[in-house]
């Protein structure tokens, strides 16, 4: 099966670098960052596939490189090394490395092939503009300009997301944290996106208000048949709604594999120091 | 060329180029000028100079006045309609002095117009230039505060979020508020503030014979549109735009039903009066 989204060695460095942390190919630096030049490397040579239909998670620690993934993805970040590709082709015709699109074109893919969902409502939500109209913001940048059409889009959306109609008029900066991300669910999926990004979305949320917004999420996403990357610390999260599994530390990605195999018999030490630290 | 003016009491002479400004200042303004036409509703970032007026008064419409004027020219000078506001008299009184050219009322004599907040009810013609004053040329400000973002939104066409300004106004009050610098798309590219004419004199920007030209002063911004060049203001198909309606009423001097009416509230409080905004209009009805 042809890969929806192939990641190729895709590196984000903050920082110039140095001679000796690019000559090195890492075997030098503390974690993540040079100790010369203090450039912290937060993504290095990430590779993998996402297949259509497919949920793939992410774990690993604190400033593992997970976020960073998903910016440099939804190209609020530039990478500085690796391509990616969209409906990447596995036959002659190349198809083309989307980081080396202008500004203008990333944006349009970034509206019509992503949806994205933050652990931090106040990233992904404008709090004083209305529930209904944060879910209308894509479609406005989309063309569409019928406020009915709009407002019956939304609805459906909001009504998919257990958010009450009679609430859509109102800013979500007044709602609870559970309802403000089923806001961001609904605007993430606006556009009906190929690719969901959710990075740590139940984080903070209270343990029941959890489990009802990742039955949605599990729900929508077989619903809608999309693909989605998963971050998340919470093993429980992955092993619920991820088919497969990549780990990620310092940077790198030091195992993948199917969540299950992932979970009951970790290969790399460090994978197997995050499953058993959970038990 | 030089003008040499004794003041009245012979004590100093006073030199300076026509039209005030200097030869290179007016071929800078004129050059940016140029790139407004040729790309209409983009904002060319301009050298404005210090003028003898203070900046918020006109500073940048007058210095497109001033590097565009010649002495054959004929000129007209309206603030919110009138041509007798002290702005409006102050601006023409400095421009009579440093050129010496013809000053008229009348808006079909004029060759160029300098106004703020009003387009003439008249229709121009091609061989006029309407010179608007701007005091906010962003039209994207209200959405977003960074310079720096709101070139990027108008280099992408990212407007999404102007839309979403709008769309959120007609849920919670029916309607988009905005009664003045109603945003417009031009030549379906860039989105423009028209400065803060009336929603009644927007409609006149499309398709229009005339040169439209626009200087924001204080913000050092010019832009332009060309003749013959849509000009749209923002609607939802099942919102469309309006002019406002002033059905049932009509001036009190003229008669006229089908012009921008002033309203004016008389000192009981109560009564309200209705005047044509455009003065120079009105009077030349009454006169026939
Ligand atoms: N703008 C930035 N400038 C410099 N360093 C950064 C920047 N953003 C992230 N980093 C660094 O990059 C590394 C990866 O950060 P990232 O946020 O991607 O980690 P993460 O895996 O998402 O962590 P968490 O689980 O805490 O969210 C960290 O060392 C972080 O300090
Ligand atoms: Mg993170
Ligand atoms: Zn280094």
């Amino acid at each position: 099966m042809k890969p929806l989204l192939k990641v190729s060695r895709l590196s984000k460095r903050y920082g110039n670098g140095c001679l000796f942390c690019a000559n090195e190919n890492g075997a030098g630096l503390v974690g993540n960052q040079c100790p010369h030049c203090k450039s912290v490397f937060a993504c290095r040579d990430v590779s993998f596939d996402l297949f259509p239909d497919e949920v793939l998670g992410i774990v690993g620690e604190s400033g593992s490189g997970k976020s960073t993934l998903v910016r440099l993805l939804h190209f609020e970040e530039e990478a500085t090394g690796g391509e990616v590709f969209l409906n990447a082709s596995t036959g002659e015709e190349k198809s083309q490395n989307v980081l080396a699109l202008g500004p203008f074109a990333k944006r349009q893919l970034r509206n019509r092939k992503f949806g994205i969902v933050y652990q931090n409502p106040q990233m992904g939500l404008r709090m004083d503009v209305s529930a209904g109209g944060n879910v209308a913001e894509k479609l406005l940048a989309a063309g569409w300009r019928n406020v009915g059409l709009i407002r019956e889009r939304a609805g459906e959306l909001l009504k998919k997301t257990e958010i009450p109609l009679s609430r859509m008029d109102e800013a979500p900066r007044n709602f609870s944290g559970g309802m403000q991300q089923r806001v961001q669910i609904a605007k993430a999926l606006s556009n009906k996106p190929r690719i969901l990004l959710l990075d740590e979305v139940t984080t903070g949320l209270d343990l029941s208000v959890q489990a009802r917004v990742l039955d949605l999420i599990k729900n929508l996403q077989r619903e809608l048949k999309l693909s989605a990357l998963v971050v998340s610390h919470d093993l429980g999260v992955i092993r619920l709604l991820c088919h497969r599994t990549i780990v990620m530390r310092y940077g790198r990605v030091v195992e993948s594999g199917l969540t299950d195999q992932i979970l009951e018999d970790p290969q790399h030490p460090y994978t197997q120091l995050l499953v058993s630290s959970r038990l | 060329m030089p003008i040499v003016e004794k003041s009245k009491k012979q004590t100093r002479q006073i030199l300076y180029n026509f039209a005030f400004l200097d030869d290179v200042a007016k071929r800078e303004i004129r050059r940016k000028i140029l790139k407004a036409v040729a790309v209409p509703g983009y904002q060319v970032p301009f050298g404005s100079r210090e003028m003898p007026i203070a900046r918020g008064w006109g500073t940048g419409g007058l210095q497109i006045t001033l590097s565009l004027i010649e002495p054959s020219d004929t000129l007209k000078v309206i603030d919110q309609g009138c041509d007798y506001s002290v702005n409006a008299v102050n601006i023409k009184k400095f421009v009579q002095a440093v050129t010496g050219v013809r000053i008229t009322t009348d808006t079909t004599e004029a060759t160029l117009i300098q106004t703020r907040h009003r387009i003439p009810e008249e229709p121009m013609t091609e061989d006029q230039i309407l010179v608007l004053q701007v005091p906010y040329p962003e039209a994207l400000r209200e959405v977003e505060p960074s310079e720096q973002k709101t070139r990027a939104m108008h280099a992408e066409g990212d407007y999404g979020r102007m839309w979403l300004f709008l769309y959120e106004d007609i849920i919670h009050y029916g309607e988009v508020r905005l009664s003045y610098r109603y945003p417009v798309l031009v030549n379906n590219k860039y989105i423009m503030d028209p400065s803060p004419i009336p929603r009644w004199d927007v409609p006149k920007l499309n398709m229009a014979r005339t040169l439209f030209l626009f200087g924001a002063g204080r913000e050092k911004r010019i832009y332009a549109v060309p003749p013959y060049t849509s000009v749209e203001p923002l609607q939802f198909e099942d919102h469309p735009f309006r002019v406002e309606s002033f059905a049932g009423k009509r001036c009190e001097r003229c008669g006229a039903e089908d012009t921008y009416l002033d309203e004016i509230i008389a000192e009981d409080g109560v009564t309200r009066h209705y005047y044509c905004s455009d003065t120079s209009f009105c009077d030349k009805r009454r006169r026939t």
